[in-house]
């Protein structure tokens, strides 16, 4: 399943399962992160699943890439360690007032504003993984006709909350970034929660999200019930 | 309410509290975060008989300036910094990698680093700080960590939780070596770049530009020129891994570094140096220089020894 494994830098293990971006690869992925987390292999200190790799740090005081290489290609991951998925649901307001770049949604995809929206909320997504800020989950897949690239000037401040397009992915800006995805809408909801340090993440990956559409007035009224 | 504490007269550039940093949460997008320059940390905690893993106060070139109120604590700055201790009547400059001994009413003013980025300030007791996944480590982006995630500031109070009974002075003579040459290993997107651009990145030197901080080292010189793709699928990065985006100028990854990222890597720098990078300043020359991973983990061994003979000598 493991296409190749190199080392990056001295203190890392890169397991390379292929270039594609598909739910399979990405469960492979997925469960050979499960397994590795369960062995609690000495000198192991992070991973990070993504579409089609999986990075193993490691403190090189104690423990060093052969080491841990071996280890990788010993262990057996079988199909009954599946992480378990949840369905949820993500209110979002796509008003003018946090849809930024619906506009050049418009002219890039050449859809109408009603079309792109009717698009994108009439689907299941699957959460590859997160990162990049903490919590950040990033969503597949798009229809083909929706697909547009990154802001040509990523923008330095991106709201909270926001929930933005690339490529064949959507995610939700859990705080304040910069970023330079295309942002349709804003969730009031907190996707991100520091203060529980035993589940911070709203979504995980595996998880299955749709995003339900709310107005101005509901987003406003959201935290106060 | 505490009774021993310091009150924040300036706070200083970039002033946090530091630790070990946080394990095992790369996953859900937190960094490690910790001290940049790890023994300068781990030898601040020993000169005023802390556990090594207490945390500390990090700043960036310029400290804080800061008045003592309670019982008599040591205190030790660690880096190259010029920094003042004023008592009643009297001030002197202060050396680091000496502990000093302050009471009721003193003052201690950390001017600036010297040519280099960080400084540590440790205090011979404990910091009545919060924990956040078993570390205090403020992570300013993210708003992890004590002083809820924030930088200090100015008119804030910093509390004591234990001060230490054992208040032997401490010293050791240390010097910080500056380094240019950055050793580093082939990163994972190596052959995206041009044969030019491959020997731009090992034969030209960079700039440190004034864009670095805690997350990341921007350089700049001459354009380290892509000819794959300037985008990768979103992918884990570790700590000293150097992207490239599309405007061909490298960015090294430091400890509060984005989990994930899409532009393609072309090294990673080797641990040993990495406490050394972290310290040059914005407006420096960097070169790197191309070593293998058996090299740089014996390498690492012999800067870990080192690191441990300095402490067993305080």
């Amino acid at each position: 399943m493991i296409k190749n494994i190199s080392n990056l830098g001295d203190a890392a293990v890169y397991c390379d399962f292929g270039i594609e971006v598909n739910k399979s690869i990405n469960s492979n992925v997925i469960k050979y992160f499960n397994s590795i987390k369960e062995k609690k292999f000495k000198g192991i200190n992070n991973l990070t699943p993504s579409y089609n790799k999986l990075i193993i740090s490691y403190d090189l005081k104690l423990t060093n890439f052969n080491e841990v290489k071996n280890f990788v290609e010993s262990i057996n991951v079988t199909d009954s360690i599946t992480s378990v998925s949840k369905k949820i649901e993500i209110p979002v307001c796509c008003n003018e007032t946090f849809s930024m770049d619906i506009k050049r949604l418009e002219e890039k995809l050449n859809l109408s504003r009603e079309k792109i929206l009717e698009n994108f909320l009439n689907k299941e997504y699957f959460c590859y993984m997160t990162g990049f800020i903490a919590g950040m989950p990033f969503l597949g897949d798009l229809d083909e006709n929706m697909r547009a690239e990154r802001l040509e000037t990523p923008r330095v401040k991106v709201p909270k909350g926001s929930v933005a397009l690339t490529e064949q992915f959507a995610n939700i800006y859990t705080f304040e970034s910069p970023g330079g995805w295309n942002i349709i809408g804003n969730t009031p909801l907190d996707v991100f929660d520091s203060s529980k340090e035993d589940k911070p993440n709203l979504i995980n990956p595996g998880d299955i999200v749709f995003f339900k559409e709310i107005t101005l007035d509901q987003y406003k009224n959201f935290n106060e019930q | 309410m505490s009774s021993n504490y310091f009150d924040i007269i300036r706070s200083g550039i970039n002033t946090t509290f530091q630790d070990k940093g946080r394990n095992n949460l790369y996953h859900i997008g937190i960094p490690f975060s910790g001290a940049m320059d790890n023994r300068n940390y781990l030898l601040a905690n020993r000169l005023v008989n802390n556990n090594l893993d207490l945390a500390v106060i990090e700043f960036a070139y310029q400290g804080p300036h800061l008045r003592y109120f309670g019982e008599k604590i040591n205190f030790v700055i660690t880096g190259d910094v010029i920094f003042f201790i004023k008592k009643k009547d009297t001030e002197i400059e202060g050396n680091c990698y000496e502990s000093y001994q302050i009471e009721n009413g003193d003052e201690i003013n950390i001017v600036s680093t010297n040519k280099s980025v960080y400084g540590y300030m440790a205090l011979g007791g404990e910091l009545d700080i919060k924990f956040q996944w078993n570390s205090c480590s403020i992570n300013t982006k993210a708003n992890i960590g004590s002083n809820d995630g924030k930088k200090l500031d100015e008119g804030q109070r910093i509390n004591l939780k234990k001060i230490n009974s054992n208040k032997d002075i401490k010293k050791i003579n240390y010097i910080n070596t500056k380094i240019e040459n950055i050793r580093v290993m082939k990163g994972t997107n190596f052959d995206y770049f041009s044969e030019k651009g491959k020997q731009i990145f090992y034969e030209k030197e960079f700039i440190v530009s004034k864009l670095s901080d805690r997350m990341g080292m921007r350089l700049e010189g001459p354009k380290i020129e892509n000819i794959v793709n300037t985008n990768i699928k979103s992918e884990g990065l570790i700590k000293g891994v150097i992207q490239v985006p599309a405007d061909g100028n490298p960015i090294i990854m430091l400890s509060d570094h984005g989990t994930v990222g899409g532009y393609p890597k072309i090294g990673a720098v080797a641990s040993v140096d990495y406490d050394r990078l972290v310290q040059i300043a914005p407006g420096s020359k960097i070169k790197f220089k191309e070593i293998n991973l058996s090299d740089a983990e014996t390498l690492f061994k012999l800067y870990q020894m080192e690191t441990q003979n300095l402490l067993s000598q305080i």
